[in-house]
C-alpha cells in the first residue's frame, strides 16, 4: 500500500478497493450459473480515468484473494496490483463464480481471470496500434499507458482508448504471458486489505449502520432437533421500541439497539416441540458406528484384501476418532437484509455470494434476479460461511418489514449452536506389512462419519479397501465443510497407522514412507521436509518427540514435521516446532501462501489438541470460548514453511492442503516422545494421560 | 434510565445520553459510529473489543458507559494521525500481522498498551501480554513479530 492511498483507502473500508468511479453505475452482469463468463468485460472494467476495476464473485475471508487476484490482472496489464480496484462478492456486479472454498480461487478462477486480462491486454494493444499508427509489436505497455517504443512521446492511455465504454472487440482465447516474462507472479506484494484492517475502517456486515436499521435477535430452541411451538412475547413487547416478527417457527425481537434487542429477547418465553437426539459427546462414536453399519458399502477397492492379509507378517489394527469441531470464526455469522421495490438485498458475511443468493431466493420464493448479495469483509470462514442460514433469517424478517434494514448478528452462543460442524468420525483400520522390505500387503478402512475424500495418497498398497456408509442423516448434529473436509480425518488415520506399522516393524517413519511413495513430487517433498527440519530419523519412540505426516488436497501436497514436549503429569502437549514443506505448483504470491500455511498449522494445532464440541442430546454445552478452546499465543510453536520449487505446475490453491496432515504429525510426535499412541482428536490432556497408561513399561 | 455521560474519546470530549450500565462496545459502535472495535464473545474471552481506558487495556464488552465517565477512551480509530499510522499499526501492516482482520483492532490496542509500558519486552513477555486476544486465522507468529518490531523501532510508543 502506498502512503498516498492512505486517506482514500481508510475512508472506503468496504470490499471496494479504491475504486475511483461509483461502481453502482456498472451494468448488472447477466448471471450464468455454472459457467464462467467468457466475456472479459464481466471481470474487467476500465474507467474513464484509466483505473482498472476487477470484478470477481469470490470474497475476502482473510485468505488474501483480493491481493492475489489483483496480481493476476496486474501481471497481464503491466500494472502494480495497487492500481487494480477489486470488487468482490457482489452478485449484481460480479460474474457468477463458485463459492470461496475448497482452494478453488487459484485453481478455478485464477486461470479464467488471467485469461480475461490477457485478452483485454491484446484488445487494448490493438486499439493503441490503430490510435498511434504503429504495429502492436512496436508498442510498450506500462502503468496504464501504451507508447511507441521508438518514440515514447507517441503515447496513449487506457482511459483515452476506452473512454469509459465497454470493450466490444473480442479475440477469443489469448494466451497469458509466459512465466519467463512475468514480473508480478512469484513476488510477494503488500496486502490490499491491510490499511482498512489496521485502521478499523474495514466494514464487516455487522459494521454497516444504515439509517433506520433494526437489530433482530431470534428465539432459539434449547436443543438441536427442536422447533418453536408457541411463544409469550408480552414481556418483550413492553420494552419501548421493540417489535416482534414471526414467520413460522422463526420469531425475532427487533430493536434499533442490538443490545436492547438481545435483552428483550430474554423476556420471551417459548415452548418447543420435536425430538432431540439421544446421544452425547461420549456415546457419539458407537452411535455413528452402529448407525452406519447397515449402510456400509465399498467405495474404494483395489486388489484382494483377504489375500493381502494372508501375506502380512505384521498386522496392525487401529481405531481413530475425531470429535465435532466448530469453525468458530471470530466474526459470528452476520447479515443485513433489506426488502425494497420488490427486491431483496443482503449484505452478508459469506463465502458463497451466489449460493446465498439462490438460497435466499428459494426461501422467499423469489426469482434469483430479485435477490442481490453484497459480500462484506468476512471475519473468517473456513467452510462455515459456505452456507447462510443467518442470511435467510435476515431476509425472512426483512420481507415483513419493507424498507427497513434488518441486521441479524448471531452472538457467540448462537454461532456455536448453529454452526455446521466438522463431522465427528470413526475410522477403523486394519493393515499389514510383509516380512521383507516392508511392503503394505493390505489396507482396510471401515469408516463412519466422513467419506473417502483424500483417503488415498501415492503409497504403494497391494490391496486397499475403504468402506463408508450411505446413510442419510447419519449425524445427529448439523455438519458441514470444515477446511479440507474429510481429508484431515482420513490423513489422521492413515498417517497414524503408517507410523504404528513403522514402529512395529522397527523401521523409522521416513524410511517406511520412502519405500512406499510412488509419486516423485511427494518423495522430493519428503526429502525437502526432512532436510529442512535437519532431522535424522530413527525408529520410534526415540524420546525426541518428532513426528511426520503427509497429506494432500487434490494435487496439492504437504509434508509436515512436528516436534512436541509432553508433560507426563498433566498430559499437556506443547508444540515446540512445526514445519511444513508444501507443493502447490506455481506460487503466485509467496507471502500470501505462507500466511495460509501458518494459519493452517495453527488451526491444525487447535484441531489436534483442544477443539471439541461438547453436547448432551441436542444441547450444545459449549457457549463460548471458555470451554470451546481455540489455540492462544502460548500454544504457537516456531513455524517453518518451505515451498517446493515447482513453478511449471499449474497453481493448485493453498487454503486446504496445509491443514490436512497437522493432527497426524502431532500424534506421531506424541508417540515419538512417549510411546503413547493417541487416536482420538482432539488429544486433550485427559486423553493423553489415558494413552500414557496404555504404554507398556520397559 | 438514560444518563448523560461525558468522556474523552480519541482525544476529543464527547457526551453520550444512554443508560450508564450499557456496555461501552455498544455505545462506541451504535451511538458513536466507531465500528473498528469488534464484538467477538461479549464475555471478556476473546479480546476483539479491546480499547484503552486511561491508556490501560479494557474489554469494552465488559466495561460500562458509566465506568468511563470522565476518563479517556482510545479506540483503533484514534491511533493514526494526519494520515500517518501509529508505529504499532505500521508494524502490523509491514508484517501482514492479520488475515481476516476481525481480531486486529483488539490486537493492536492490546499491543499498544503493553508496549507503552514495556517497549523492550522479551518474546515470552509479549506472548503473555497477548494471551487474552484470540486470532482464529492463525496470524499469531506475525502478530508477535509485529509487536516485537514495533517495540524495537520506537523504543516505546508515544
Amino acid at each position: 500500500m502506498r502512503r498516498r492511498d492512505f486517506l482514500q483507502g481508510a475512508a472506503t473500508g468496504a470490499l471496494t478497493f479504491f475504486f475511483a468511479t461509483p461502481v453502482g453505475s456498472a451494468p448488472i452482469v447477466p448471471t450464468r450459473p455454472g459457467t464462467y463468463s467468457e466475456d472479459f468485460n464481466a471481470y474487467l472494467k476500465i474507467s474513464a480515468d484509466g483505473r482498472v476495476g476487477c470484478f470477481v464473485g469470490k470474497t475476502e475471508l482473510g485468505q488474501g484473494a483480493t491481493t492475489v487476484l489483483a496480481m493476476l490482472v496486474a501481471e497481464e496489464l503491466e500494472l502494480d496490483p495497487a492500481q487494480v480496484d477489486m470488487v468482490l462478492g457482489d452478485t449484481d456486479l460480479c460474474p457468477w463464480d463458485m463459492p470461496t472454498g475448497g482452494s478453488l480461487t487459484m485453481w478455478h478462477t485464477a486461470p479464467v481471470l488471467r485469461g480475461a486480462a490477457a485478452e483485454a491486454r491484446a484488445v487494448l494493444l490493438r486499439m493503441a496500434s490503430k490510435a498511434l499508427g504503429a504495429p502492436v509489436s512496436g508498442l510498450t505497455l506500462k502503468d496504464g499507458a501504451i507508447w511507441v517504443k521508438e518514440n515514447p512521446a507517441r503515447r496513449t492511455t487506457f482511459g483515452e482508448l476506452v473512454k469509459g465504454r465497454k470493450l466490444e472487440r473480442h479475440l477469443g482465447k489469448v494466451k497469458p504471458k509466459p512465466l519467463s516474462e512475468c514480473t508480478v507472479i512469484g513476488r510477494s506484494f503488500p496486502r490490499k486489505d491491510a490499511l482498512a484492517k489496521i485502521t478499523g475502517a474495514a466494514k464487516y456486515a455487522g459494521d454497516l449502520r444504515m439509517p433506520g436499521t433494526l437489530h433482530a435477535c431470534i428465539l432459539r430452541p434449547p436443543s438441536q432437533g427442536l422447533t418453536l411451538a408457541s411463544a409469550d412475547t408480552a414481556g418483550a413487547e413492553r420494552v419501548p421500541g421493540v417489535r416482534i416478527v414471526r414467520d413460522g417457527a422463526l420469531l425475532a425481537v427487533l430493536h434499533p439497539q442490538p443490545d436492547t434487542a438481545r435483552k428483550a429477547l430474554a423476556l420471551v418465553k417459548g415452548t418447543f416441540e420435536g425430538t432431540e437426539p439421544d446421544v452425547d459427546d461420549v456415546r457419539i462414536y458407537q452411535y455413528l458406528v452402529d448407525k452406519a453399519a447397515p449402510g456400509q458399502r465399498v467405495v474404494i477397492s483395489r486388489g484382494d484384501v483377504a489375500a493381502g492379509e494372508k501375506r502380512a507378517a505384521t498386522v496392525v489394527e487401529g481405531e481413530y476418532r475425531n470429535a465435532y469441531e466448530s469453525h468458530a470464526t471470530l466474526e459470528p455469522h452476520t447479515s443485513v437484509a433489506k426488502w425494497e421495490e420488490g427486491r431483496m438485498t443482503v449484505w452478508a458475511s459469506t463465502q458463497s455470494p451466489f449460493v446465498f443468493r439462490d438460497a435466499v431466493a428459494e426461501a422467499l420464493k423469489l426469482g434469483q434476479d430479485k435477490v442481490r448479495i453484497i459480500a462484506q469483509f468476512v471475519g473468517g470462514g473456513f467452510g462455515g460461511k459456505l452456507v447462510g442460514p443467518g442470511a435467510i433469517e435476515a431476509a425472512r424478517i426483512a420481507r415483513q418489514v419493507p424498507g427497513v434494514p434488518i441486521q441479524v448478528a448471531w452472538n457467540r452462543e448462537e454461532d456455536l449452536f448453529l454452526d455446521g460442524y466438522r463431522p465427528a468420525a470413526v475410522v477403523k483400520l486394519r493393515s499389514g506389512l510383509d516380512a521383507g522390505r516392508g511392503a503394505i500387503t493390505f489396507w482396510d478402512s471401515t469408516v463412519a462419519g466422513v467419506s473417502q475424500g483424500e483417503a488415498e495418497l501415492s503409497y504403494e498398497m497391494q490391496a486397499n479397501r475403504y468402506q463408508a456408509p450411505a446413510v442419510p442423516g447419519l449425524h445427529p448434529l448439523k455438519v458441514g465443510a470444515w477446511r479440507a473436509p474429510n481429508a484431515h480425518t482420513n490423513a489422521f488415520a492413515r498417517e497414524s497407522q503408517l507410523d504404528a506399522l513403522a514402529a512395529k516393524a522397527g523401521v523409522d517413519p521416513v524410511t517406511l514412507r520412502r519405500r512406499l511413495i510412488t509419486d516423485a513430487r511427494l518423495l522430493r517433498l519428503l526429502d525437502l521436509a526432512v532436510e529442512t527440519f535437519d532431522w535424522d530419523p530413527a525408529p520410534g519412540p526415540t524420546g525426541r518427540g518428532i513426528g511426520l505426516a503427509c497429506g494432500a488436497w487434490r494435487q496439492g501436497l504437504v509434508v509436515a514435521v512436528a516436534q512436541v514436549a509432553v508433560d507426563r503429569t498433566t498430559g499437556q502437549v506443547k508444540t515446540e516446532r512445526f514445519l511444513e514443506a508444501v507443493d502447490v505448483g506455481l506460487v503466485v504470491n509467496p507471502d500470501g501462501a505462507r500466511q495460509q500455511v501458518e494459519g493452517a498449522i495453527t488451526q491444525g494445532i487447535g484441531q489436534a489438541l483442544s477443539e471439541e464440541i461438547h453436547f448432551k442430546g441436542g444441547r450444545i454445552l459449549d457457549k463460548n470460548f471458555d470451554t470451546y478452546l481455540l489455540p492462544r499465543f502460548s500454544a504457537i510453536p516456531r513455524i517453518q514453511v518451505v515451498f517446493a520449487d515447482n513453478a511449471t505446475m499449474v497453481t493448485q490453491g493453498i487454503g486446504e492442503p496445509p491443514v490436512v496432515p497437522v493432527a497426524a504429525a502431532l500424534a506421531n510426535a506424541v508417540f515419538d516422545a512417549t510411546g503413547a499412541r493417541v487416536t482420538h482428536v482432539p488429544f486433550t490432556p485427559k486423553r493423553i494421560l489415558e494413552a500414557l497408561k496404555l504404554v507398556p513399561s520397559k | 434510565m438514560t444518563a448523560t455521560v461525558s468522556f474523552i474519546l480519541n482525544g476529543k470530549p464527547v457526551t453520550v445520553a444512554s443508560p450508564a450500565d450499557r456496555m461501552l462496545v455498544w455505545v462506541l459502535r451504535d451511538e458513536l459510529g466507531l465500528t473498528g472495535t469488534k464484538v467477538g464473545c461479549e464475555a471478556g474471552l476473546c479480546g476483539a473489543c479491546t480499547v484503552l481506558v486511561d491508556f490501560e487495556t479494557a474489554l469494552s464488552c465488559s466495561t460500562t458507559l458509566g465506568d468511563v465517565a470522565g476518563k479517556s477512551v482510545l479506540t483503533i480509530e484514534g491511533l493514526a494521525h494526519d494520515g500517518k499510522l501509529d508505529p504499532v499499526q505500521a508494524a502490523f501492516q509491514e508484517h501482514h500481522a492479520f488475515q481476516c482482520g476481525y481480531c486486529t483492532s483488539g490486537m493492536i490496542m492490546a499491543a499498544w498498551a503493553f508496549l507503552k509500558k514495556k517497549p523492550k519486552a522479551t518474546r515470552s513477555e509479549i506472548v503473555e501480554a497477548m494471551e487474552g486476544n484470540l486470532c482464529r486465522c492463525g496470524a499469531h507468529v506475525r502478530i508477535l513479530d509485529a509487536v516485537e518490531s514495533a517495540g524495537k523501532a520506537v523504543g516505546g510508543v508515544r
